[in-house]
C-alpha cells in the first residue's frame, strides 16, 4: 500500500479573526483524483496554498508525499506540480523559455529538460504558439501552458486551483482530457478544486464538499448523490397552475413537487417508474409540456442539502462567459437550461422530450 | 527504428532536486535578461534622457563654466549623464507584475532558493546599467571628453558606475517587495532627485551656496561624482595639474557606494525575507 498522496489532521487557517479553513481533515490516496468541491470564499484556495507550501497552517498539520508541508516545505516542493488560479505566467516569455526556466529550477538537466518540454507539449497541445510570447496566448492556451509548466518535472502529485474557471466549453473539456490521461497514463494523484459541479462529476474518483472552512461531505460522486435520495424529474411547462402541483402531487411514487415560474421539479424514489405517470398527470390537468427531464441529482442538489443554500447562481455547466475578473458575477439561473439533457454533467440521467 | 520511436514516447521518469545557488542566480538572470529588449519601452529613455540632458547642459553652460571658473564642463558632466542613466534602472516592476499575476507563487512553489529570486534580478540590472553606461562614455567621447586615466580609466568609470546602480536598485526593489504595489514603485523614482541633485551635479563644491553645501557634504553622491570625476580630469572637481589617478577620491567614492549599498541592500534583503515568510 503507497503512502497516502495528501493526508490533513484538523488543517486550519485564520485571517484576523476569520477562518478561511476551519479544521479539515483528508486523506487522499497516490493515484486519486479528488475533487474539492465549494463556492467562492469556501476555504479552497486557502487550502491549496497550505498544502502549496505557500502558506503556514494556524493550526492542525499537512503532509504531502509523506512530507510535512510546514517542516519540511522544499521536500515537499520537489514532489508536486501547482497550477494556481488564474494561469500565473510571464507575458513577455514564450511559453517555450517559461518551460525550460520552470525545467531549470527543477534542477533538471539539459538534455532532459528538452525531452520533457516535448512530453508536456504534447499532453497539452498548444501547437507552434510554443515560440510565441505568452502576451499572444488564449485564455484557453495560458491554462493549457500553466498545466504544462506544473508537469515539467514529472511531479507526483498535481494540485489544480479551479482549472477551468473562466474557459469556454471546448477549453474546458480539452484540459478534462488532459487531467484523465494524466491520471491514468502517469498514475499522478490530482487534488483539483472546482466550483463546478460537472467538473467534479465528470473528474473525481472522490469529492469533498467544502463550505465556509469545513468539510461539509465527502464520497464519491455516486455516494454523495445517493445522499440526496431521490430522482429528480424537471418538466418545462408554458404556465404552471396549482392544479397542475395539485395533480402531480397525487402520483403514486412522486415524493416532492416544488413548482418554481414555468417549472417543475419532481423528486421520486424510482424516477424511471414514475416518468409516465408523471407525464400523464400534466397531460390531464392540461398543462403543455416543453420538456419533460428525468435525471439523477446533481452534486449541487447535494449541496442545497447539506448547507441550505446553492453551491453557486452559477451552479448550471453555463459559465461560459464567466469572466475571472468578476468571480461573483452572478449568472444565469440553473433553471433556466435543463442541462441534464445535453449529456453534459450526467452520465446516467435520461432526457425525455414530449 | 521502432525502438527509437518507442523510447521517445514513453514518458521520461525525471526526479527534480534542488538546482543550485549560482544555477538559480543564473537561471532567474537570464529570464530577466531576455525581458529587458522585450521592453524597449523602459530601456530607451533611461539611455535617451541622459544623453539628452548632457548634451543640452553642455550646450548651455559650457561657456559660462569655462569662463567662469576655467574648467571643462563637458568633463566634469558626464559621471552626471552616467549616474542618471544608471540609478533607478531595476527589474523591481517586473518583480511587482510577477507578484501580482501570481508568477512571483509559481516560483515560490518550485525549489529555487529565495535569495536568487532577488540576485537574479540584480544581475540583470548590473548587465543592463553597464550597458547603458558605456553609450554615454561613447557620447562623451565622440564630444572630446578625455579621459586623464586611459582606457583603465573608462573601465573603473563605468564598473564604479555600474555598481552604483546596482546598490541603488535595493531602494526599488524593497519597495516592491514590500508593497507589491506598481504604483509605490513607480513613486520610489522621487528618490532619485534628492540623491542625484543635493550634490555637486551642476558646480564643483566650493560653489554650493549654504545648505545645498551642508547636505552636499552627506550625500554619497557627492564622492561618487568627485571619484568619476577624477578618472576624467584627474584632480577631482576642478581640473588641474594633478595625478592621472586619485587614490583617495577613488577610495571615498568606493565606500560612498558601499554604505549607500550596506543599507539599501539590507533593507531589499529585509524586504525579501518578509515576502517568502510562509506568514
Amino acid at each position: 500500500m503507497p503512502e497516502p498522496a495528501i493526508v490533513t489532521e484538523d488543517i486550519a487557517r485564520r485571517f484576523g479573526d476569520f477562518w478561511a479553513v476551519a479544521g479539515v481533515d483528508l486523506e487522499i490516496a497516490a493515484g486519486e483524483i479528488y475533487g474539492f468541491l465549494g463556492p467562492n470564499g469556501a476555504g479552497k484556495s486557502t487550502l491549496v496554498r497550505m498544502l502549496c507550501t505557500l502558506m503556514r497552517p494556524t493550526r492542525g498539520r499537512g503532509l504531502v508525499a509523506g512530507h510535512d508541508v510546514a517542516r519540511e516545505p522544499e521536500l515537499v516542493r520537489l514532489r508536486i506540480g501547482v497550477a494556481l488560479q488564474d494561469a500565473a505566467l510571464d507575458d513577455r516569455q514564450t511559453g517555450r523559455e517559461l518551460l525550460d526556466l520552470q525545467g531549470r529550477l527543477y534542477g533538471l538537466r539539459r538534455a532532459d529538460r528538452s525531452v520533457r518540454v516535448d512530453q508536456v507539449l504534447r499532453l497539452v497541445d498548444i501547437g507552434s504558439a510554443i515560440d510565441r510570447q505568452i502576451k499572444t496566448y488564449s485564455g484557453g492556451m495560458k491554462r493549457r501552458l500553466d498545466l504544462a509548466a506544473a508537469l515539467i518535472h514529472d511531479p507526483d502529485i498535481l494540485f489544480l486551483d479551479e482549472p477551468t474557471t473562466g474557459l469556454d466549453p471546448e477549453s474546458r473539456a480539452a484540459v478534462w482530457d488532459e487531467v484523465r490521461s494524466l491520471n491514468e497514463q502517469h498514475g499522478t494523484s490530482i487534488f483539483l478544486t472546482t466550483q463546478y459541479l460537472e467538473e467534479a462529476d465528470e473528474l473525481a474518483d472522490r469529492v469533498g464538499i467544502i463550505s465556509r472552512g469545513r468539510l461539509v461531505a465527502e464520497g464519491t460522486p455516486a455516494q454523495l448523490k445517493r445522499r440526496v435520495g431521490t430522482d429528480v424529474i424537471v418538466a418545462r411547462v408554458e404556465s404552471l397552475t396549482d392544479t397542475t402541483l395539485k395533480t402531480l402531487r397525487s402520483v403514486p411514487g412522486v415524493d416532492e413537487v416544488v413548482g418554481a415560474y414555468n417549472e417543475v421539479t419532481v423528486h421520486a424514489a424510482n424516477g424511471a417508474a414514475v416518468m409516465s405517470p408523471v407525464a400523464l398527470a400534466l397531460h390531464d390537468a392540461g398543462t403543455s409540456v416543453v420538456s419533460l427531464t428525468l435525471r439523477t441529482p446533481t452534486l449541487d442538489d447535494v449541496f442545497l442539502q447539506l448547507t441550505g443554500s446553492h453551491l453557486q447562481d452559477g451552479a448550471s455547466s453555463d459559465h461560459t462567459e464567466h469572466s475571472s475578473e468578476h468571480p461573483d458575477q452572478p449568472r444565469q439561473p440553473e433553471v433556466e437550461t435543463p442541462r441534464a439533457t445535453e449529456g453534459g454533467p450526467d452520465n446516467s440521467s435520461e432526457g425525455v422530450r414530449t | 527504428m521502432v525502438s527509437t520511436t518507442s523510447a521517445t514516447t514513453t514518458a521520461l521518469r525525471v526526479q527534480a532536486r534542488p538546482a543550485g545557488f549560482f544555477v538559480d542566480v543564473a537561471s532567474v538572470a537570464r529570464r530577466a535578461i531576455r525581458q529587458i529588449p522585450r521592453e524597449p519601452e523602459a530601456v530607451i529613455p533611461a539611455l535617451i534622457v541622459p544623453i539628452f540632458f548632457y548634451v543640452l547642459n553642455i550646450g548651455a553652460l559650457s561657456k559660462i563654466t569655462h569662463q567662469a571658473a576655467g574648467f571643462s564642463f563637458k568633463s566634469f558632466e558626464l559621471p552626471v549623464a552616467v549616474v542618471f542613466a544608471v540609478t533607478g534602472v531595476s527589474r523591481a516592476s517586473a518583480l511587482v507584475t510577477d507578484i501580482q499575476n501570481g508568477y512571483f507563487d509559481r516560483l515560490m512553489i518550485t525549489p529555487v532558493r529565495r535569495l536568487p529570486l532577488l540576485l537574479g534580478l540584480m544581475t540583470a540590472d548590473l548587465t543592463l546599467v553597464m550597458a547603458l553606461a558605456v553609450p554615454v562614455v561613447l557620447v562623451g567621447l565622440a564630444l572630446g571628453v578625455r579621459f586623464h586615466a586611459g582606457l583603465l580609466g573608462i573601465i573603473v568609470f563605468v564598473v564604479l558606475s555600474g555598481i552604483w546602480g546596482l546598490v541603488f536598485t535595493g531602494l526599488p526593489y524593497a519597495i516592491a517587495l514590500k508593497t507589491g504595489n506598481p504604483g509605490a514603485v513607480n513613486a520610489s523614482f522621487i528618490l532619485f532627485f534628492p540623491i542625484t541633485f543635493l550634490s555637486t551635479t551642476f558646480v564643483p563644491k566650493p560653489y554650493l551656496q549654504g545648505w545645498l553645501g551642508t547636505v552636499a557634504n552627506y550625500n554619497p553622491m557627492t564622492y561618487i561624482l568627485q571619484g568619476l570625476r577624477s578618472l576624467i580630469v584627474g584632480g577631482g572637481g576642478i581640473p588641474g595639474p594633478t595625478p592621472s589617478w586619485n587614490p583617495a577620491f577613488l577610495g571615498q567614492a568606493v565606500l560612498a557606494i558601499a554604505a549607500f549599498g550596506t543599507i539599501s541592500l539590507s533593507l531589499a534583503l529585509l524586504a525579501l525575507r518578509g515576502r517568502v515568510r510562509r506568514s
